[in-house]
């Protein structure tokens, strides 16, 4: 009887503040906006940030305000999100390209030559404060996996010592673009499967010396282009996504093999292959889209 | 007299905030605006004073019951609802400073401010009265913690580039927390 009373008492004010709180949010109801609780339904609720708002109930709330906002902007949900926002909403939905992000380095273990033996703290950031980091390479993948870490979607992976984007699991919502202390990554349109995997803007002996896979800014990408697409600036090759046709021409080019095309596996080194696998699966209908435009590719194909 | 000491000692003595190191969390967490600071001070005198009046008669009923030690248990309990009750009020008749408080409203719900200020009142056997005041002169001093630690920081935001770069942020905040703490020793045995 003795243990009874208490849990008795203590059930009894659980109860009476129970009632009253049941009470009270009948008082004091505050009609929410409905659009935003549908809204905030079809949204994935991994609050990434790749809206650019500050979470899901933010960018629902944006939307359930102002009607004429961009309903596209959920990268984490794709297209299929922007539908059932737009159809929330009442307005059609204009597809979003879809976008993934893009690491652009691609100093492997085997290619970047190593600067130190880092036993500090296992992340980018603060081995970056060492001399630059643990390659030669100032501008290179640390390959501490900062980004690993902030990706929300399991996207990124450190694969012999650089990131590999999983092109199927990637939202861009940027996490890992922002947490990169080189400024490695960036979110770019999916269907641009050639891309440099090179950062580094120090002279092209310099590069060389540091890594092997290194952009060394020589220029014949540049004059192989047909498009105009490819530009070297800065000792490094830059591919304008607009302009570029998938073509390839510049990753067979490349003295140093700095340039990857994702569709002709064996232009890309055979490094970082486990998540590589899976990526053609995603751009095969990537690459349908642009058939009709660039003959090229067929001949290449 | 009595009471007007013990609000006076509780606003500068046994500042809960400064002296006592109770209620960090929100004092570091809401005092990077003023008038968010001011809106988090006034709700968390609110919540004690309402707090302790609803503690101090259970205490009486659990006392009565031979039950004393369950104290802690059934105040979070009733802290917790009261909480919940004045987020629904804030939520209906103020949204501006439920939207300011954010998440830190229902933070008051496990401040050990609200807890400690409500088991001091039994511990120091004060009557209702008394307790209600004490209270009172708690939230005060925990809302004067607030203003002056949002003043400092509100400073120290536009000045970033006199802090040396491995102490801009975090660091330097504790270090204000730190020396405001201190100047409140100066306080001590001021009253009796």
């Amino acid at each position: 009887m003795t243990i009874l009373e208490p849990v008795l008492i203590v059930v009894v004010i659980g109860f009476i503040c129970a009632g009253i709180l049941t009470i009270a949010s009948k008082v004091f109801f505050v009609p929410v906006d409905e659009t935003f609780t549908l809204l905030r339904e079809q949204l994935p609720g991994a609050n990434c940030g790749g809206c650019g708002y500050a979470g899901c109930d933010d960018y629902a709330n944006a939307l359930a305000a102002d009607h004429s906002l961009p309903c596209n902007k959920c990268t984490a949900g794709g297209p299929d999100v922007a539908a059932a926002l737009a159809e929330v909403l009442g307005v059609t939905a204009e597809a979003a390209e879809k976008e993934v992000a893009v690491v652009m380095c691609n100093g492997t273990h085997e290619a970047a030559k190593s600067l130190l033996e880092y036993t500090g703290m296992k992340t980018c950031s603060a081995a970056k404060q060492f001399f630059g980091g643990v390659n030669q390479c100032p501008y290179g993948c640390i390959g501490l996996g900062d980004c690993v870490a902030a990706c929300e979607f399991d996207a990124i992976h450190i694969c012999d010592g650089v990131a590999v984007v999983n092109r199927d699991n990637c939202v861009a919502c940027g996490a890992c673009a922002r947490t990169c202390p080189n400024k490695l990554i960036r979110i770019s349109p999916a269907k641009n499967i050639v891309v440099v995997q090179c950062h580094s803007n120090a002279k092209g002996a310099e590069t060389r010396k540091a890594c092997t896979n290194g952009c060394i800014g020589c220029g014949k990408c540049e004059k192989t282009c047909k498009f105009d697409a490819i530009h070297v600036v800065d000792n490094l090759a830059y591919i304008d996504p607009e302009k570029c046709k998938n073509c390839g021409m510049c990753a067979k080019e490349c003295p140093t093999g700095a340039i990857l095309n994702m569709r002709v596996k064996k232009a890309a080194p055979a490094k970082a292959e486990a998540p590589k696998t899976e990526a053609p699966k995603a751009e095969a209908p990537a690459a349908e889209a642009p058939k009709a435009e660039s003959a090229s590719e067929n001949a290449e194909a | 007299m009595l009471i007007i000491t013990t609000i006076m000692s509780m606003i500068l003595v046994n500042n809960y905030v400064l002296a006592q190191f109770l209620g960090i969390c929100p004092f570091l967490g809401v005092s990077k605006k003023l008038d968010s600071a001011i809106g988090m001070g006034i709700a968390v005198v609110f919540v004690m004073v309402v707090a302790t009046a609803a503690t101090w008669p259970i205490q009486q009923i659990l006392n009565s019951f031979n039950i004393g030690y369950l104290q802690t248990v059934v105040f979070i309990l009733v802290i917790a609802a009261l909480v919940q009750l004045i987020e629904m009020m804030l939520k209906k008749y103020i949204p501006s400073l439920h939207k300011a408080l954010g998440i830190y409203l229902p933070l008051i719900t496990t401040n050990c401010t609200v807890l400690g200020v409500c088991i001091t009142n039994i511990d120091e056997g004060y009557g209702y009265v008394l307790s209600l005041f004490n209270a009172f002169g708690a939230g005060l001093g925990f809302l004067l913690a607030m203003i002056l630690m949002a003043g400092v920081r509100g400073k120290l935001e536009g000045n970033e580039a006199g802090v040396p770069v491995p102490f801009r942020g975090l660091p330097i905040t504790l270090i204000t927390a730190a020396i405001l703490s201190v100047s409140f020793m100066g306080f001590s045995g001021m009253f009796q």
